[in-house]
């Protein structure tokens, strides 16, 4: 082969040089930092005040920690968490979900109609929604059916994307409407309550106990112990599977993908479909864990979902995310939240300041873009 | 039955009113390199995209590999063995190099439908081969290519057309958007191509690199072909008459 010759360098192979130092800072440690950094600032304002964020202060209570805060922002994390790992793929793709709020909303009434138990304090249930053949179903019975919700609600959603070509927004935005309203007709807008033993188990036993074969314990807090599986299961599943690698290339470049023969419109099914699923997942948690489910469920959590992701470094043009960006973005949203109710920030103001943080994302986002571009 | 890879007879495409290819007949045999040159519009990318099968012809017919085909996509004509580098890139900026290089057809280490586990490293491995094959010079192939210079992502694209090439190459216009040591790098991997014995068909505006590359020079002339030159029997003044109309019967009188 005449013309240039094959470059000799000192290491790498047939003349490719490498140079480590080429190699991309993965986006997720500007999250990490932005993570470590916010919350020193809140247990700064904290210790203005003679109070801390994270640790704990009081004498009579063991532990280095700020154990209850701790756990309660590992609750409120979990489940929208779970929801935002379903939101990431769907964004990486190049879409957008707005319905999975609403279909926790739709998968909690539903699921708990087959989770309630026949008998409150000896007498029929109260809330009792379906006859009595739905009533102490073995738990794995509303799973299914939760997971079943979840899978066709996105189906829905992925057959209106891939097939009819109108844009996610709209079709999702339609599914957010249609779903909420499908919540509220279940039961005529009244609350679904009493669940089986095995069915409020599923939020607060002690998962990480089965898990672990006793060697670890962690009760009350599952939410977090599947938040926690998920994640790692779908960060595998993002890197090392074809599935991951074509929800890039379509997000990435939808005419190449298809031009590469990847059936692009099937793929996009399944991953609304596995959003749906993991938005089921969140609202089986949820019922579990208030042992009630109400119409109003799930409320803003797709804004949420979409802001932790966005945080985390998920890019809205598609392409570009993980779902380790995604926890730390979680993290993030989490630990702010928290560190204005601990700075006892009023309620109404953590609202307008959410709205900010989810709109400064987003401007950061455009701005990687755009410094990307020009590099 | 006979050396030939590709053969148009009577190849007609319309758009509307306007017949941007007019009975074209072509033929390429084994081991070939071909260019097709002619001025903007004179139907060299109608030529391609026919039989590409990104579009589908108004008449005549494709021959390719002994048997008449209809290719219905791009797709068809890949697996079929015709690989493309289009004008436009087909490449996914946020993946790095080798999932570009295996875009559609992944290596697995085992099967699981859309769950099947990649052979990242064999993936990585076979792109490391196949860019030392064609000699192009990427710092880092695991980054996304979107850092990448035009010219590195162009080298990336051509070597996946030649690395999976099997019975035909087709490149439209390949150093249009590259500097000198790019199309430098581009050249060797299409003699690579020819020491392999690869037919190939090359679309050029540029003549020094037709009269460098390949065996004949096709010229495209308002939708038809009016001249198919040995380039050892010809020139660049010659090619340069057929292109403009000087040359070329009666189509040049009418011009």
């Amino acid at each position: 082969m005449g013309g240039t010759p094959v470059s000799q360098g000192t290491h790498g192979l047939g003349g490719l040089k490498y140079d480590p130092a080429k190699k991309a800072r993965p986006p997720e440690l500007n999250v990490l930092v932005a993570l470590v950094v916010i919350t020193i600032i809140f247990e700064v304002l904290n210790r203005l005040n003679g109070t801390s964020f994270l640790f704990n202060l009081r004498d009579n209570v063991p532990g280095l920690f700020n154990q209850q805060r701790i756990d309660i922002m590992l609750l409120q994390v979990s489940i929208t968490g779970i929801i935002a790992l379903g939101v990431t793929q769907v964004i990486i793709l190049g879409g957008i979900d707005l319905s999975s709020g609403s279909v926790v909303g739709a998968t909690a009434m539903i699921v708990m109609s087959f989770a309630q138990t026949a008998l409150v304090n000896g007498n029929p249930n109260p809330k009792a929604v379906l006859g009595e053949w739905a009533m102490d179903l073995p738990v794995l019975a509303p799973i299914l059916v939760g997971l079943a919700c979840g899978l066709f609600a996105g189906m829905i959603n992925g057959l209106l994307i891939a097939y009819t070509r109108i844009p996610p927004f709209i079709a999702t935005l339609g599914m957010m409407v249609s779903a909420r309203g499908v919540a509220r007709w279940w039961s005529n807008g009244q609350p679904v309550s009493f669940p089986t033993e095995s069915y409020a188990g599923l939020a607060n036993g002690d998962l990480l106990g089965t898990l672990t074969f006793g060697l670890l314990h962690w009760p009350g807090q599952n939410p977090a112990v599947v938040f926690a599986l998920l994640t790692v299961l779908f960060q595998v599943v993002m890197i090392r599977t074809v599935y991951g690698k074509r929800t890039y290339a379509i997000g990435s470049n939808e005419a190449a993908a298809r031009m590469s023969g990847i059936a692009v419109d099937r793929h996009k099914v399944l991953v609304y479909m596995i959003a749906g699923a993991l938005a089921a997942v969140a609202a089986i948690l949820l019922t579990s864990k208030n042992l009630t489910a109400q119409a109003g469920m799930g409320v803003m959590y797709e804004l949420d979902a979409i802001a932790m992701a966005v945080i985390g470094g998920v890019s809205l043009s598609g392409g570009r995310g993980s779902m380790v960006g995604t926890v730390l973005g979680a993290a993030i949203f989490s630990v702010i939240i928290s560190g204005f109710t601990s700075i006892r920030l009023d309620a109404y103001y953590q609202e307008m300041v959410k709205g900010v943080i989810i709109v400064g994302a987003v401007v950061l986002d455009q701005w990687r873009q755009r410094s990307r571009a020009r590099g | 039955m006979s050396d030939i890879i590709l053969e148009t007879r009577g190849l007609t495409k319309r758009y509307g009113g306007v017949h941007a290819l007019e009975d074209a007949n072509f033929i390429l045999r084994q081991g070939e390199h071909v260019a097709v040159v002619g001025d903007n519009g004179a139907g060299k990318s109608t030529f391609v995209r026919q039989v590409t099968g990104v579009e589908q012809k108004s008449g005549g017919q494709i021959f390719f590999d002994g048997q008449e085909v209809n290719h219905t996509g791009p797709l068809e004509a890949r697996e079929a063995g015709i690989e493309t580098v289009f004008q436009t890139l087909a490449l996914a900026d946020d993946l790095d190099v080798p999932s570009n290089l295996f875009l559609g057809r992944e290596l697995y280490k085992f099967r699981l439908g859309p769950f099947s586990w990649l052979d990242r490293k064999a993936m990585r491995d076979r792109t490391l081969e196949a860019l030392k094959t064609t000699a192009v010079k990427i710092p880092n192939v695991d980054n996304p290519i979107r850092n990448m210079s035009g010219g590195q992502r162009q080298c990336v694209s051509i070597a996946r057309t030649a690395a999976f090439a099997s019975k035909l190459v087709i490149m439209d216009e390949p150093t249009a958007a590259l500097g000198v040591q790019e199309t430098a790098q581009v050249e060797n991997i299409i003699r690579g191509l020819k020491d392999r014995g690869i037919p190939m068909i090359l679309i050029s505006h540029n003549l020094r690199q037709v009269f460098d590359l390949v065996d004949r020079i096709v010229v495209f002339r308002r939708g038809r072909i009016v001249a198919s030159l040995n380039k050892h029997e010809t020139d660049g003044n010659d090619i340069v008459s057929y292109i403009t109309g000087v040359k070329g019967g009666a189509d040049a009188a009418v011009a």
